[in-house]
């Protein structure tokens, strides 16, 4: 339905050229709406905008370094010993974010190297071949800036997510992950999202994004190109593919990051502006953070889904401090909302000045119907179940050094898990602890010397996760028990080893 | 304010900072202290009214003492306002302004270095005295 509210992109873009458009940012609309309600909001208001300043790891740039003499058909390439993926023609290549330099490690990767080229700073180029009749060259090495390649053009296959999952640790280790440093026990809480500036939280039924909406791009102007992968908007956890020139950006909205422990992502600054054509559109546009509520995961569970602890909106997130299971923690964003405001501030300058006029889509993001699929895994991945030793000789709690050393001579292996009366494990022993003990002459109660903590495994547990469990405990074997702690069998590293040997 | 107590081996059997602590009357507190048999630091808070009478106790016993000008380093230049290194601080040193942007409250810092570990942009440096 038509009403005399509603406007075209033409009418606004006609606003803009004499300069007569009213610009507000998203944070400035839930006040206006509540004003003036969405139809008067929609009269008033021409174009709404959004920003966010985040991690987003599928991020990277094409680049063609133009033609060597003699000329190079590169197979392989590096960048500051980044690789970037050169299966295209013979002088393009792909520089991912996430990928890591060879010397140089998690300090540095691909997300870096496509910051210093924004920076205007020279990238070392190293390139191989195996040479053809064409591309007779083998070894190309030389030095760029980004002035001395003939395309530079940012390609992000998904970015901008709705809005995204919260992480805290419920394990007692501490854990490093894309959601920064996770202290163990709930120790602290970190979010990633704009909350009300998030773009595509604004236009939650994308009626204004799509293929050839043109955003701001990390300080440059870029267009979505379609849906990003995993785009999934019946969970609004909606995604967006976009694409921009490198060379228009700037470093201020375009930063390499490293987690600790995890490895490079880049922070990518967007902002979208939302063309206000009719009261619904100014409707969505009035979102708050409170009404946008998310799930806190436990990230100290490894696997495809985590455990959700509870829903949380960005109102709670964002006063600092939210409460799990009782008590008070500090939480952090990932991203920056000073800079995602800076952003919806200059993209408002942009169009008040009339250097930049929106778009409609050409084809909307699909707004239903888009289902985010697990992988497809042929042959299951084993679990501790069918590697682990089932029969497994323990130790009755209370027994001596002695009749333990007893048992593992006899049983000609190193672990031993000590039981109580009722079967429980309480303790492990390992061959090692008992040379120890007898070298200082503690032969007697076996409780004085066993390790009390024991670190253990599940039987359905996969086995990468029992791996990484022993590897981060530096320790060879772990008991495998049951929900009542008793023990049903024993893995070992070498185990394991023959199993990812026979793979 | 805050000092880093130099333990050297031949001090470190020594109750040092108790006797300090006894003779001065000063409520010092240990903000953190990584000391084994070989030697190390301690980091204490010390009231500032009373520094010049802790510096002496201390140095009479044959401790080195430095005072902590500036803990931490942020380069404003890398920092993004983020906030991620809010939420592993354990003295609640760092917090945001009105409009988002980060501020550190350095008088609380004990060097524990768990921020700098968490800026996703190389932004912190502790100072290492
Ligand atoms: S080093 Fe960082 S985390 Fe540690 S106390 Fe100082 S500000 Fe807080
Ligand atoms: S984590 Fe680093 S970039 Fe983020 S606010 Fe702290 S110092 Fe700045």
């Amino acid at each position: 339905m038509i009403t005399v509210t509603d406007k075209t992109i033409q009418d606004i873009n006609a606003k803009i050229a004499d300069g007569s458009v009213h610009v507000v940012t998203a944070e400035e609309m839930p006040d206006i709406v509540a004003e003036l309600g969405p139809v008067g909001a929609a009269k008033e208001i021409d174009i709404v905008t959004t920003g966010t300043f985040g991690a987003m790891c599928s991020s990277g740039a094409f680049l063609n370094f133009g033609h060597s003499d003699p000329p190079i058909k590169m197979q392989k390439v590096w960048l500051n010993d980044v690789e970037a993926y050169a299966g295209l023609a013979a002088i393009d290549a792909y520089i991912g974010a996430t990928q890591l330099s060879e010397s140089r490690g998690m300090e540095y990767g691909g997300a870096h190297v496509i910051e210093d080229l924004v920076a205007g700073k020279s990238i070392d180029i190293h390139a191989t071949a195996y040479g053809t009749d064409c591309y007779p060259r083998k070894v190309l090495d030389t030095t760029v800036t980004i002035d001395d390649l003939n395309q530079a053009t940012m390609f992000n296959p998904r970015n901008g997510y709705q809005k995204y999952n919260v992480a805290t640790n419920c394990t007692d280790r501490t854990l490093y992950t894309y959601m920064g440093t996770l202290l163990p026990d709930c120790g602290n809480v970190t979010y990633s999202g704009a909350g009300v500036l998030s773009p595509m939280y604004n236009d939650p039924t994308y009626q204004t994004i799509g293929v050839g909406s043109r955003i701001f791009l990390c300080g440059g102007q870029g267009y979505v190109t379609g849906q990003g992968t995993q785009h999934d908007p019946d969970n609004n956890f909606a995604t967006m593919m976009v694409q921009g020139d490198l060379k228009q950006m700037d470093k201020k909205y375009l930063r390499g990051a490293t987690f600790h422990g995890y490895g490079t992502s880049l922070y990518v600054g967007i902002g979208i502006p939302i063309p206000i054509l009719n009261a619904d559109i100014a409707k969505a546009t009035a979102v708050t953070d409170a009404d946008i509520t998310t799930n806190v995961l436990d990230y100290g569970v490894a696997r495809r889904s985590r455990p959700i602890l509870r829903q949380v909106t960005y109102e709670e997130l964002k006063s600092g401090m939210i409460d799990i299971n009782g008590r008070e923690i500090t939480t952090s964003p990932m991203s920056s909302f000073h800079d995602a405001r800076a952003i919806a501030g200059e993209l408002k300058d942009w169009i008040q000045k009339g250097t930049f006029y929106p778009t409609l889509p050409v084809e909307r993001l699909p707004n239903t119907g888009v289902v985010f699929k697990p992988m497809k895994q042929i042959g299951e991945q084993p679990t501790v179940a069918d590697v682990m030793a089932k029969r497994v000789i323990t130790i009755q709690q209370g027994l001596t050094v002695e009749n333990a050393a007893k048992v593992i001579m006899e049983g000609n292996f190193n672990h031993l898990p000590v039981v109580s009366d009722e079967d429980r494990l309480v303790g492990i022993i390992t061959a090692w602890d008992i040379a120890k003990a007898v070298a200082k002459n503690k032969r007697d109660k076996l409780d004085d010397i066993m390790t009390r903590t024991v670190v253990t495994a599940d039987a359905s547990e996969p086995i990468d996760i029992v791996a990484r469990r022993l590897e981060q405990h530096n320790i060879s074997a772990l008991p495998v028990v049951d929900k009542h702690s008793r023990v049903s069998g024993i893995i070992t590293s070498d185990d394991i080893s023959k199993l990812v040997a026979r793979r | 304010m805050k000092i880093t107590l130099h333990a050297t081996p031949d001090i470190t059997p020594r109750p040092l900072i108790a006797e300090v602590i006894l003779e001065t009357r000063a409520l010092l507190n240990i903000d953190r202290a990584d000391v084994k048999p070989k030697g190390g630091e301690v980091v204490i808070d010390v009231p500032p009214d009373i520094y010049d009478q802790v510096a002496v106790a201390f140095e009479k016993r044959g401790a080195t003492i430095t005072a902590l000008e500036q803990p931490l380093i942020k380069d404003d230049d890398e920092c993004v306002n983020c906030g991620a290194c809010i939420s592993v601080c354990p003295t609640g040193v760092i917090s945001f302004r009105e409009d988002w942007s980060v501020q550190m409250d350095l008088d609380k810092c004990v060097q524990c270095g768990a921020c700098v570990t968490m800026c996703p942009h190389g932004a912190l440096t502790v100072l290492k005295s």
